[in-house]
Formats: structure tokens, sequence, C-alpha cells
């Protein structure tokens, strides 16, 4: 009972900060700019128009959906024990565990409604343009489930760093840190290991694993189609494809436990 | 019945020792006031009380239970000292959340919103309220659903006199219910009457432990006692009675508890050369001097 009154205590404060409408509008308008934008180049080729909107909206939701999962999370501690709201929460007949499932259920509501009416306003489009004839709905289903699991995995980096961080101008300067290495940094690095490795074992055998060992890029893998797109979206992605589906899926559904987990034990040790 | 049982507790962070072997008993329906200047450890014994700062040595029990407990913080209403709520969220609001949190029905935290004065302004968003709306909503969700201890930590700072009046009926109110309560406050006049016992903390340790009567007894300080005369007898009266003249028409003496009936006695036979008599007993403030500042140097 305890958990729900958070998130619905968190939910309100979600609405009157604004939160859900920016993070609405931010899903909202990429989703509906790519959908009509993505399908340009490719012209009636007979590939399913959804499946081009799906694979364009990926690649900006592993910018996004980690952007905003961080930004939802990283004053929930800190900024709760800063303005000292923390210490007679903790006083309520409630654990932490608790109060934390109920911030992480109330912020992951947030994000699932953003990203579902940015997918709902895809469909949508693309029913308009195209009719909803042959249409595969299955992406977009995947996309969002995928959608919700890289949120989850960064509402719980962002609670963990909240926690130990115990500031909130210290917690939000390190989730930008964070959000720059997860989603752009650490392919860098790895491309720039690709070339220096030059197609060797690294290439073969470490280099799928360290790829797929970041929910971001775990996500991107697992939302991109198998062929040519994936090429041409991103140069990582082929060689990427060897870890299999498998790996990719057990990547975006361990890292929120984890995450989670790590949060937990951080929010443990905070004493407000 | 003891509702908080403290035994011999200290909190030590690394070098600095908050509290040192404070042991305190607080019965149901007893009002105690803690007092005490700002580091004397007042605060830290609560928290410790509260289950939010773990004790280094010694024993706390919340009507038997373990500090932080479930069950002793089902039966703890508490009231922080800078109490701070989210700004985003009505009155009413956030006092059905805590409503939520302690299992409480939200007509009670209804009931609970009038009962402190803030039904006129229960659907304006916190970040609107004065330091005293705030200081009452704190008040408010501290007596959610009628707590066996209720823990308040300089409850009366920001609130005007006839609040602090009102606040002082609440706790009334809630000590008749069976409700221990304990509170700290500077504010030591207004709790005279207030208390049924004063405890006083210095640099970790508790000095006194008693009813205040008992407290003025065991300190001996003298009794203030201004005889009013008239610009020209004032002098005579000085020399008769052993005192000093002060203000031109009024002789000011010293005097101990038992031998003011005597003192009495002998004013009365000055006859007409007294206009008036004012008795004055020792003020909690210089109770409180008296108990914490020499002990200080002692150590």
């Amino acid at each position: 009972m305890s958990t729900i009154a958070i998130a619905r205590m968190e939910l309100l404060i979600a609405r009157r900060n604004m939160w859900v409408f920016t993070s609405l509008i931010l899903m909202g308008l990429f989703s509906s700019v790519l959908t009509l934008a993505g399908g340009a180049p490719t012209g009636s080729l007979g590939v399913d128009p959804l499946l081009i909107a799906t694979t364009s909206i990926t690649t900006l939701s592993v910018y996004l959906i980690p952007l905003i999962g961080l930004l939802l999370s990283f004053d929930a501690i800190a900024g709760e024990a800063e303005r000292g709201t923390l210490a007679l929460s903790l006083t309520y007949p409630l654990s932490r565990g608790e109060i934390l499932l109920g911030k992480f259920l109330a912020h992951l509501m947030v994000l699932g409604f953003a990203v579902a009416v940015g997918l709902a306003l895809t469909a949508g489009l693309t029913i308009w343009k195209y009719g909803s004839a042959d249409l595969n709905y299955l992406p977009l289903l995947k996309l969002f489930a995928t959608s919700l699991a890289l949120g989850a995995a960064f509402l719980g980096i962002g609670y963990t760093i909240s926690a130990l961080a115990k500031q909130t101008g210290v917690a939000s300067g390190i989730v930008i840190i964070v959000w720059l290495i997860c989603v752009v940094l650490y392919d860098l690095g790895l491309l720039g290991a690709l070339v220096a490795d030059g197609g060797g074992t690294f290439t073969k055998t470490i280099f799928p694993w360290l790829l797929v060992a970041n929910p971001a890029d775990a996500f991107r893998l697992i939302n991109m189609p198998t062929d040519t797109v994936s090429t041409l979206a991103t140069g990582l992605g082929a060689a990427g494809q060897a870890s299999g589906f498998g790996p990719q899926l057990a990547s975006l559904l361990l890292w929120p436990v984890l995450a989670l987990t790590l949060a937990w034990a951080a929010f443990r040790r905070v004493e407000p | 019945m003891t509702v908080l049982g403290i035994e011999n507790v200290s909190k030590t962070y690394g070098e600095v020792h908050s509290v040192r072997g404070v042991s305190l008993n607080l019965n149901a329906g007893e009002r105690v006031a803690l007092l005490g200047h700002n580091g004397a450890g007042k605060t830290t014994l609560m928290r410790m009380v509260l289950g939010l700062t773990p004790l280094t040595s010694g024993r706390i029990t919340v009507l038997g239970m373990p500090p932080g407990s479930r069950k002793a913080r089902t039966a703890i209403g508490f009231l922080p000292e800078s109490v701070a709520f989210h700004g985003a969220l009505t009155g009413r609001e956030q006092l059905h959340h805590f409503a939520r949190l302690k299992g409480v029905k939200r007509s009670v935290a209804d009931d609970l919103l009038e009962r402190v004065g803030l039904t006129h302004a229960m659907k304006r968003k916190i970040r609107t309220y004065s330091k005293g709306m705030r200081q009452r909503i704190g008040l408010a969700q501290a007596l959610l659903g009628q707590p066996r201890l209720a823990l308040l930590d300089e409850p009366t700072s920001g609130l005007d006199p006839i609040s602090r009046h009102e606040f002082y009926d609440i706790v009334d109110d809630l000590a008749k219910g069976g409700s221990a309560v304990l509170l700290s406050s500077h504010a030591l006049t207004e709790l005279e009457s207030r208390t049924d016992r004063i405890a006083i903390m210095s640099k970790g340790h508790l000095l006194a432990n008693d009813s205040l009567s008992n407290l003025r007894e065991a300190a001996r300080l003298p009794i203030q006692v201004r005889v009013k005369a008239t610009p020209e007898t004032a002098d005579s009266v000085a020399a008769q009675l052993g005192g000093t003249r002060i203000n031109g028409a009024s002789v000011s003496l010293e005097v101990q508890q038992e031998a003011k009936v005597s003192l009495l006695g002998q004013i009365t036979g000055l006859g007409d050369l007294v206009k008036d008599i004012d008795f004055t007993p020792a003020s909690l403030e210089e109770l409180y001097r008296h108990y914490s500042v020499p002990k200080q140097e002692g150590k």
C-alpha cells in the first residue's frame, strides 16, 4: 500500500512539475517528425513503412530514453535528502525499498506514457499515409517493451547516483557524464578499438559481448532489423549482431534489476 | 506505562560526542520538555528514537520495540525542527499522502486540517504557505492516528503567540488521550505551565530531569521580592527589610523559599508604608542557566 501511495504522490508531482508534459512533447514530437520524414528517402520500395519509422525512432530513442530516465531520477533521493522531506518520510512505517519502488513505478509510468503516445502517433501517421494494409505492428510493440526496459535501467542508474551523490547539484553533473559515456563515448571507444584491432580476435570474440553489455547498445541491436538498414544506421551494427537476440534481451532485462538493486543498496546507506 | 525508554544512550560522530550516557523515560500521558542550547544533542536524541540515526551505545525502546522498527514507527508522530514538504502539492494532498502511509482514513486528515486551522488554505500549494502554516501542516501530520509517542522538535518556532497557545492546547489534548509527548524548545517561558517534566541537556549530557517545582526546590534559586513604597518612605523600607532601593520608590530583595512567609509577615508589619508587593519565583530561564552552565564548566 505504501508503495502505491508513494507512486501516486510522485505522479502528482511529476504532473505538477511538467515532467509528464515535457517528456510527452519530446517523444511525441520526435516520433511524429521521424515518421513523416523517415519514409521519404526510401520512397515506395516495398519496405514496411512502419519498420522504417521504428528504425529511425530507435536511433533517436537510444539518446532520448536514457536522458529522460536520468532526468526523472537524479533528484529522487538527493533532492529529498537536501530539502529535508526524506527524514520525515522515513519516520513513517514503510521501508526504503517501498519508497524506491514507489518512485520507480511512477517514473516508469511517466516514461512509458510518453513512449506510448509517441509510438501511437507513429502508428497513426503511418496508417494515415500508407493505409493499414500489410503493416507489421510487431516492431512497434518490441520497441515499446524494450524502451520500458531501457528506461527502467537508466532510472535505476539515476537513483543510484542520486543516493551516492547526496546533493542534487553533484547528482545532476554525474548523470550527464554517465549519459554521455553510455550513449556516445562507449560506442566511440569500441569503434576505436575495432579499428585498431583490424578484424582480429577482439573483433570476433570480445567486442560483441562488450557491445551488448551496454543497455543502450543492446536496445539498439534488438530493435534494428538485421539486414542492411542496421549497417547504414550504425557502423557497429553488423559486427554487434554476432551476440544474437538472447544476450541482447538478457542485457535489457538484467540491467534494470541490477541498477535497482544497486540503487536500493546505496539508498540504504543514506542517513537523512 | 513506559512508552519511551532511553537507557544510557551515547552517540559519537568520529571525535564528536553528540549524546553521552543519556537515560530518560516517558510514560503514557506525560508531557516532557527537552531543553538545551543548539548542539546540546536534543535533535540527535530524537533522531535515534526515530531510528534515523544508529546508536553508538545504549538502548532505546518504543513501547518495548527497537527504534526504527515498523511497529515503533507506526506508534510515533514526529514533527521535525525545520519541517519541509514538496511545494508542488497542496496542504490537503500532502496530508492525505501521509494518512495513506500511516493507514489512517483521509477524513481524519481533513479533521486535523481543521484542528490546526488550515481548512481555508488546504487547496493551495504548500509553496505559497508561510512558515507558520507549514509548521501547522507539520503538526497535523504528527497527530495522524493519535500517536502513542509524539516527538516535536522545536514545534512552536515560526508560530505567533496565539498560535502557540493553540498549539499547546493540542498538546494537552494529545496527552489527555494517553500519548507521551516529548518536545524540545528554546522558548522557555511558554513551557512553564504546559509540561509535566523538564529535561535539560547540555553538550550531550542530561543534566536535569524532573518536574519544574522539584527543579526549583533543588536549585535553591532565591525568590525575587519587590516592595513598592513612596519616594519618601523607600529608604526607610529598604533599611528595615534589608533590600536595595530601585526606581526611586521600590525596594528589591531576594529570599529563599523557606523564609518567604516570615518575610511576608515582616512586610505586612510595615503597615501603610507598603503600597504593593510582587513575588517572582526563579524563571525557567534562570533554572535552565543554573542547571546547564556551572556543570559545563566543571567538565
